[in-house]
């Protein structure tokens, strides 16, 4: 019986006498589990960043919008448009449900900037100071309006990051004078920034002023002065979000009067199965990269299997040589698969190495997290070592099958 | 008296080919006791290769009994006959079959590592053995670098490496000129004179000569069985 140390000494010994083909073999693995570790932690990171930029936009967070919901899609709460059937007494009854962390009304308006002689065209929010809760919102610099601002409608305004960094470059914009609309407004304050949502656009591209004052000066003006054109409700934990949606949903049903089997004149959106909608459909996206790129994993088996098999040939006579001098079949099955499960380890290695230096790249370039779990570093390792064994059970018990006579005979 | 170290009784081989079949080996019978060196003669196509293969374990008989240092070799199993070709037997071929990436040294290893003797036994015993057929200075070679003549001293000394009852050799001097291969006899008959016993193939009758014994075969069967005069004494 062989050793194990003479084993492995064996097994190195053959694979190191043909470095070039060596290296040639083991390519295949490292493409394919290169390309398996690029392509999933590129997925994994698409998936993150969906995930959060889905959340930055507000955790267990329910969006009312008026009319009814787009059939055969989520719609994004973009307000405004349709009847204005959500009011500010809405807001109140909502308020009162169980479970309920925050109420925000809000009036989406847009709007043209002019600050320093600079021209920005925006998104207006009329908001409640409630509002930052529910839209899990930071204040930068300076401060946020109050309660009493809100009610009387005084002309301030929180600029988001974008807004900010755009008008008032050079300078500290708190305390700043701006024009919106025609009405002279002061900055008080500047929003932390949320970066992009999950959608392409820009959170931090927003401009916040007192519901009040946005309704009479700015966007509601034509419209009744009780309306809203979105109400965010945050629960007081993801676990009671679904049973609050529906309390929302028959309370403003019983408040609009809307009967059983009529169409509903609002929209309740729940952020979270948005999310996991998003979050499920790149996951899709990341098992068909994984899919497409553990094909070339194959390939690379393929590889090894043909090159040991060429190997048994090319080596017959010195297996039959080692079987008249006491090989067991097992000596030489081991040897064989032990050469195999080397090359396609040593690629599994190389491959993960390189993987995530591409994974590195490829994020980089298009701007997104590096996610790559050790579970599937340790599987990418894992599964090289299999696809050793596979591709090169079938050539060692070739090897060890091989009758002694016979192949000492070949030339 | 011991047992004889062969004994083989009514050995057929049969091989077929097409409708034909080929009695490689027709009935067979003779006894090796311990010590010996005997010559296995006869033309092309007797039987000779065939009969070895059988000696050291590397094929099995049609039929026809065969023990060789108390072991009924038909009835071992696979790990068994691989215990037995590193164990019982020394086999040296025409044309040497060293492995050409390994030294002469690691050559001698070989069956070493398969009966899985420690590495610092196994140094001592291969340089020991190389040594011992002359080659005590060319242990690094590769077998590229070395003679014929050189070559089968090396093979020889892998033979003798599991420290075998049984050295067969297959025309261990075909492949090599008259002066080489009668240094090549002088070492076997060292080797016997030890106690190793020996049976060798040969076409040539000088070689046969040089042993104990001749067996001649024809046809897949003996036809002469007698001691060599010179050295029967
Ligand atoms: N694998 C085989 N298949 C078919 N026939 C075989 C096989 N091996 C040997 N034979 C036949 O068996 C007979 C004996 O062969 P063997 O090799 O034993 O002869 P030999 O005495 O060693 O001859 P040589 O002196 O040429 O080496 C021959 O007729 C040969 O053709
Ligand atoms: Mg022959």
């Amino acid at each position: 019986m062989m050793r194990t140390a003479d084993l492995v000494a064996s097994a190195s010994r053959a694979l190191r006498s043909n470095p070039l083909r060596s290296a040639l073999t083991a390519l295949g693995v490292i493409i394919g589990v290169g390309s398996v570790v690029a392509m999933v932690a590129l997925g994994s990171g698409a998936q993150a960043q969906v995930e959060r930029s889905i959340a930055s936009l507000g955790s267990n967070l329910l969006i009312v919008v008026p009319g009814a919901q787009a059939s055969g899609g989520v719609r994004m709460a973009q307000g405004g448009g349709g009847r204005d059937t959500l009011t500010l007494d809405d807001v109140e009854a909502i308020a009162g449900l169980e479970g309920v962390l925050a109420v925000a009304p809000s009036q989406r308006g847009n709007a043209q900037l002019v600050a320093n002689g600079v021209n920005w065209n925006t998104r207006i929010e009329g908001v409640t100071p409630s509002y930052m809760l529910a839209r899990d919102w930071e204040v930068a610099q300076g401060r946020f309006f109050d309660e009493s601002e809100e009610r009387q409608a005084r002309r301030v305004v929180v600029l988001g990051a974008t807004v900010a960094r755009e008008l008032f470059p050079n300078v500290d914009p708190i305390g700043q004078a701006m024009r919106i609309s025609g009405g002279s407004y002061e900055v008080i304050g500047v929003l932390e920034s949320k970066g992009q949502s999950g959608f392409g656009m820009d959170q931090d591209d927003v401009v916040l002023a007192p519901l009040t004052t946005v309704k009479r000066r700015i966007s509601g003006r034509f419209r009744r002065a009780d309306t809203v054109s979105q109400i965010s409700v945050k629960a007081a934990s993801e676990g009671e979000l679904n049973r609050l949606q529906e309390d929302v949903e028959n309370l403003l049903r019983d408040r609009h009067r809307i009967r059983p089997g009529d169409e509903d004149d609002f929209t309740v959106q729940n952020l979270s199965s948005i999310t996991e909608t998003a979050a499920a459909t790149t996951q899709v996206f990341t098992y068909l990269l994984g899919g497409i790129s553990a094909v070339s994993l194959l390939v690379g088996g393929i590889g090894i299997m043909n090159i040991m098999l060429v190997s048994v040939t090319e080596r017959t006579r010195e297996i039959g040589l080692r079987k008249a001098l006491g090989a067991r079949q097992s000596d030489i099955l081991h040897q064989f698969g032990l050469e195999a499960v080397t090359l396609s380890l040593a690629g599994g290695i190389v491959g993960l190495a390189l993987g995530v230096a591409g994974a590195w790249g490829m994020t980089s370039l298009f701007n997104l997290p590096l996610v790559i779990a050790p579970q599937n570093a340790l599987m990418a390792i894992g599964f090289s070592g299999l696809v050793g064994v596979v591709f090169g059970a079938y050539p060692a018990w070739r090897a060890a099958k091989l009758d002694p006579i016979e192949a000492l005979r070949r030339e | 008296m011991t047992a004889p170290l062969i004994e083989a009784k009514e050995l057929v081989k049969l091989y077929q080919m097409g409708d034909e079949t080929v009695h490689a080996l027709a009935g067979v019978s003779f006894v090796v006791p311990r010590g010996d060196y005997c010559a296995i003669v006869g033309p092309s196509g007797s039987g000779k290769s065939t009969m070895m293969n059988i000696l050291g374990g590397l094929d099995t008989p049609s039929g026809g009994r065969i023990v060789i240092d108390n072991a009924d070799i038909a009835t071992l199993t696979d790990e068994e006959l691989a215990t037995f070709r590193n164990r019982t037997i020394g086999f040296i071929f025409q044309s040497f079959n060293l492995l050409p990436r390994l030294s002469a040294l690691e050559n001698v290893e070989l069956p070493m590592i398969y009966g899985g003797v420690l590495p610092k036994e196994r140094k001592e015993r291969a340089a020991a053995l190389l040594t011992r057929v002359g080659l005590g200075e060319r242990m690094s070679h590769r077998p590229t670098q070395l003679s014929g003549g050189q070559q089968q001293r090396v093979a020889i000394a892998r033979a003798l490496a599991g420290r075998p009852a049984l050295l067969l050799a297959d025309e261990p001097t075909g492949a090599l000129d008259t002066q080489t291969g009668k240094d090549i006899l002088n070492l076997f008959s060292e080797l016997n004179r030890e106690g190793v016993t020996i049976v060798i193939v040969t076409h040539d009758h000088e070689v046969a000569a040089a042993t104990k014994r001749t067996i001649e075969m024809r046809d897949g069967r003996i036809v002469a069985d007698h001691l060599n005069g010179s050295r029967a004494a």
